[in-house]
């Protein structure tokens, strides 16, 4: 190798060195402060591993606090929210794929501008209409109201996986004596795999991490999920950096696991929808 | 039997409405949810702003006009949140797409465990962004954190105290969070387009004498230019929504110097309970995000026909 | 298998119209060949008939039935794609038996008729693979085989062949029509490539603009092409034209002029030609002969330059200008390989052809 090039080489692994550790250290520290025994937390200061470590945080977070509860709610509504929204993207992203129909662009329109809204704003009205449904301090009415926010994204993810995939395919099993809905189920779903691997992973991740209406929609610990669970731990004991932290990483872990899975599928999906605009 | 025998061109009436609803038989399940959980939620939201909506206050839900913009309008909190919104999207979307392009730029290139680098890069965008504020609260806090001693070290700050607390530097503490998790974003949109590039226009671009800074301006950047201005426009109304940072992070202080209006929304209508008031700023950043996004499609349009 | 009645079809996008009225009768057992440039609307056709495009108006039947308002399930016919459309997650087996499937046709009839079209195929020791394990040749014979298993009333073709390279293309076009022979199927098969429809048509519908130019066998069309686009369109290198008016008293040269009829060129040279009737004396009129048909001879009534000299090994392409006008010869005498900067040509009159000035054949 020239030694131009040698450098240039050098250079280029450098700068992903800097943005791996740019990216995971925060992650890093909390890891390390959630192991790190309380005696030590102030004394080491910035030393960047304790000189003894312990599991004592994740021991209390798990055995004396609601973060069990908070952690199996988390799962049921990112869990059940994942699945209704890639049924449902699914669905309306091969319509907006394969159709062409007077509605498309108004639908594309609407869609788009729900991206707009400050949710804070819907909070009211989303209560006042789940609220005699008996939908409020449910997981239900968390899924249904994070499935509707998460559908438009997760609609235009579909869309672009759609349209990696020729129409021949379709034209080919109705000829062969599908009808267009069996084809899409049994032909083109299947091809769509990595597609809704990344739509599953994401709705999952967003819904994992959803705050605000987690917050106004749900009280009392019952159907509390991970990310109030987590707020309210940390007005409640917030000098006890140990335990926040061992309870953030355990909320991290789910989270991170799926987002590994999909997001080689992630970069894919949105390739072949930039290959087609 | 009549019918068959005219031999009419349509198709019976039947075919022709399965054919014509299929589409919306496809979508209707989704736009059902949104148009109920959203757009209705969202039209009763904008009756709000015209109406006295006070959760604790039983006398409240009257119509009273533009009584809400009216106090708007001289609501110095608002005007300086406006500006804190201003400063807080422009460097957070700044930084964001720039360091984003570079990481893309750099992912483009095949190395040896591209596939796990690419894996650990993106993983901020997986943590919530509510844990991503409390952990980055956490490392400027100097009790626990190493920045606050590391920035000391340095010589940027004269003592190792929290920024977060203070007036003139509190806003880069969520500007600095917020890049850590967006740039993920960035990057794996413009990792797409590029991969997107064929990779013969370079080949074509090398053997006609063209430099890399050549090659990456005449063709990288046209072609990535569709990409950029959809995500950077898709991005900059996100942020200015965002406000889970800010308000895990420094809740609107020091003295109001990290109030957003996303989060002085939140505090109006979560702290204080004015739904009617909060609804009523809420409309004026949606109205403002519309003709921000209207402008730049207009403008898109105009450039694309020149060109 | 079955007959295809097409009725005065046509088809238009919005405003644009891509099919102007086709009609086509296709008797049982034949093969069709819709071929035409790119942008004729053979394509468009086809998938009328597979029912993947609406038929604006007109009818379409398949066995006597109007299939207009059926769904392509519903027709029972099979069809092979340009791009052949193998299900990517299928085995080659479970491709070819998803019509069969999709019918809930028993379990050993699968079985038994994979295995038949597999044998006839060659695919046998392939089945268990997926398409992206094949070669292109492979994923063609797939593509037939899908289509076979079902014994459906029709076989469609869209380009079947224009993804495999030239001599594997020459292999599989003998290999269709021996099927062919073998299964005795209506087909309609759409190409671009005119030597395709010639070797594998029993009738030949050749296309351009969205209308019917001429519907025959291939040798009609190569020795009475109706109308200057098929001319031009069959045959390769294609036919030379020049343009000239028709003269009844032809000034003699001496032989042959008895019929007292002509061409006269640009240059005033006559090309002697059998009369025809349906054109009027001094009518403007292009006169047409093959590159092959053209012979070089010292004696011969016209003198050309020539401009190149292309061996293809077989014969030899010659390139000529007459009169500035570009002309092609096609000849297997190697003697042409020499030729000098001149030559001399004749127009023997039995390949000549005339169009008048609309284009059409005159006779």
């Amino acid at each position: 190798m020239r030694p131009g090039k040698l450098l240039l080489t050098g250079a280029h692994r450098g700068a992903i060195l800097v943005y791996v550790v740019f990216a995971l250290f925060p992650l890093f520290w909390l890891l390390k402060v959630s192991v790190t025994p309380n005696d030590l937390l102030y004394s080491e200061g910035v030393r960047m591993w304790p000189s003894r470590t312990t599991f004592e945080h994740f021991d209390f977070v798990i055995a004396h606090s609601a973060f069990p509860t908070f952690f199996k709610n988390s799962l049921i509504v990112s869990g059940a929210t994942a699945i209704v929204v890639t049924i449902l993207a699914s669905l309306s992203g091969y319509a907006l794929s394969r159709f062409s129909f007077k509605a498309k662009y108004w639908i594309v329109a609407l869609m788009l501008i729900t991206q707009m809204f400050p949710l804070v704003m819907l909070v009211a009205p989303i209560f006042r209409m789940l609220s005699p449904l008996g939908l409020t301090n449910s997981l239900t009415g968390l899924v249904i109201v994070y499935s509707a926010f998460n559908v438009p994204f997760a609609t235009f993810l579909m869309q672009s996986f759609f349209d990696g995939i020729p129409k021949d395919l379709e034209e080919a099993a109705m000829i062969d004596g599908a009808t267009q809905f069996v084809a899409f189920r049994q032909i083109i779903l299947p091809l769509t795999l990595p597609g809704i691997a990344a739509t599953l992973g994401f709705v999952f991740t967003a819904a994992w991490s959803e705050l605000l209406f987690a917050l106004m929609l749900i009280s009392g610990n019952d159907a509390a999920t991970f990310p109030v669970g987590l707020l309210t731990f940390v007005s409640k004991f917030s000098v006890d950096f140990g335990q926040m932290m061992a309870a953030g990483v355990l909320a991290l872990i789910p989270a991170c696991l799926f987002f590994l899975l999909i997001q080689r599928y992630l970069v894919q999906g949105l390739t072949a929808g930039a290959v087609k605009g | 039997m009549m019918h068959q025998s005219m031999k009419q061109n349509r198709p019976p009436l039947r075919k022709r409405i399965a054919d014509a609803s299929e589409p919306y038989l496809y979508s209707a399940p989704a736009l059902i949810l949104i148009v109920a959980v959203m757009l209705v939620p969202l039209v009763v939201g904008i009756s709000y702003a015209f109406r006295d909506i006070q959760l604790l206050n039983p006398f409240s839900g009257g119509f009273i006009g533009l009584d809400h913009f009216r106090a708007l309008s001289q609501d110095d909190a608002f005007f300086g949140a406006l500006r804190n919104t201003l400063w807080w999207t422009g460097a957070s979307v700044f930084f964001q797409f720039t360091f984003g392009l570079i990481l893309a730029l750099l992912l483009d290139k095949p190395f040896y465990g591209r596939g796990l680098v690419q894996a650990l890069v993106f993983l901020p965008w997986a943590v919530p962004s509510f844990l991503a504020g409390l952990n980055w609260a956490w490392l400027f806090n100097p009790v626990i954190g190493p920045l606050p001693h590391w920035l000391y070290a340095l010589g940027l700050l004269d003592e190792p105290h929290n920024i977060l607390s203070d007036p003139h530097l509190a806003m880069w503490g969520p500007i600095v969070a917020n890049v850590w998790w967006g740039i993920p974003f960035f990057a794996i949109t413009l990792l797409a387009a590029l991969q997107a590039i064929p990779r013969d226009l370079y080949e074509a671009a090398s053997i006609d004498g063209a430099g890399p800074v050549q090659r990456f301006m005449s063709i990288t950047l046209p072609f990535l230019a569709p990409t950029i201005a959809i995500t950077v426009l898709l991005r900059t109304v996100w942020i200015s929504n965002f406000a889970d940072l800010i308000v895990v992070m420094t809740n609107g202080g020091p003295a109001d110097r990290t109030q957003i209006v996303a989060s002085y929304i939140f505090t109006q209508a979560f702290k204080r309970l004015d739904f009617g008031y909060a609804s009523a700023i809420a409309l004026v950043l949606l109205v403002l995000l519309l003709v921000y996004s209207m402008l730049i499609v207009l403008l898109r349009q105009t450039m694309l026909n020149k060109g | 298998m079955a007959s295809i009645d097409i009725e005065s079809v046509r088809k238009s996008y919005g405003p644009f119209p891509v099919l102007h009225g086709v009609d086509l009768t296709i008797k049982d057992g034949e093969f069709i060949v819709l071929v035409g440039p790119s942008g004729c609307g053979k394509s468009t056709l086809l998938r009328m008939i597979a029912g993947l495009e609406e038929v604006t108006s007109g009818e379409i039947r398949i066995s006597g039935n109007r299939v207009n308002d059926l769904a392509p399930k519903d027709r029972d016919i099979a069809m092979v794609f340009q791009s052949y459309a193998l299900y990517p997650h299928m085995s080659v087996a479970d491709n070819m038996s998803y019509s069969l499937r999709l019918r809930k046709t028993a379990k050993e009839k699968i079985a038994s008729a994979v295995g038949a079209a597999a044998t006839k195929l060659g695919l046998d020791p392939l089945l268990e693979r997926r398409p992206k394990a094949l070669s292109g040749g492979q994923r063609q014979r797939v593509a037939m085989g899908r289509a076979i298993v079902r014994q459906p009333k029709a076989f469609l073709f869209d380009e079947p062949l224009s993804n495999l390279d030239a001599r594997l293309r020459e292999q599989m076009r003998a290999e269709i029509k021996k099927l062919h022979a073998d299964l005795k199927a209506t087909s309609i098969y759409v190409t671009h490539d005119q030597i395709e429809a010639m070797t594998l048509a029993d009738r030949i519908v050749a296309m351009h603009g969205g209308i019917v130019q001429q519907v025959g066998s291939p040798l009609e069309l190569y020795d009475t092409p109706a109308n200057l686009f098929v001319a031009g369109f069959i045959g390769s290198p294609g036919m030379n034209f020049l343009e000239g008016r028709y003269v009844v008293s032809a000034e003699g040269d001496g032989k042959g002029a008895s019929e007292g009829a002509g061409i006269r060129l640009s240059d005033g040279t006559v090309v002697p030609v059998a009369r025809r009737t349906d054109i009027q004396p001094d009518a403007a009129v292009t006169l047409g002969i093959r590159p092959e048909h053209v012979v070089i001879s010292d004696t011969g009534m016209l003198e050309a330059s020539v401009d190149l000299v292309e061996p293809t090994g077989f014969g030899i392409i010659l390139h000529l200008s007459l009169h500035g006008l570009p002309f092609k010869i096609f000849t297997l005498d190697r003697d042409a390989l020499s030729a000098g900067p001149k030559v001399r040509v004749d127009f023997p009159r039995k390949y000549l052809h005339v169009f008048d000035e609309k284009g059409d054949r005159a006779d």
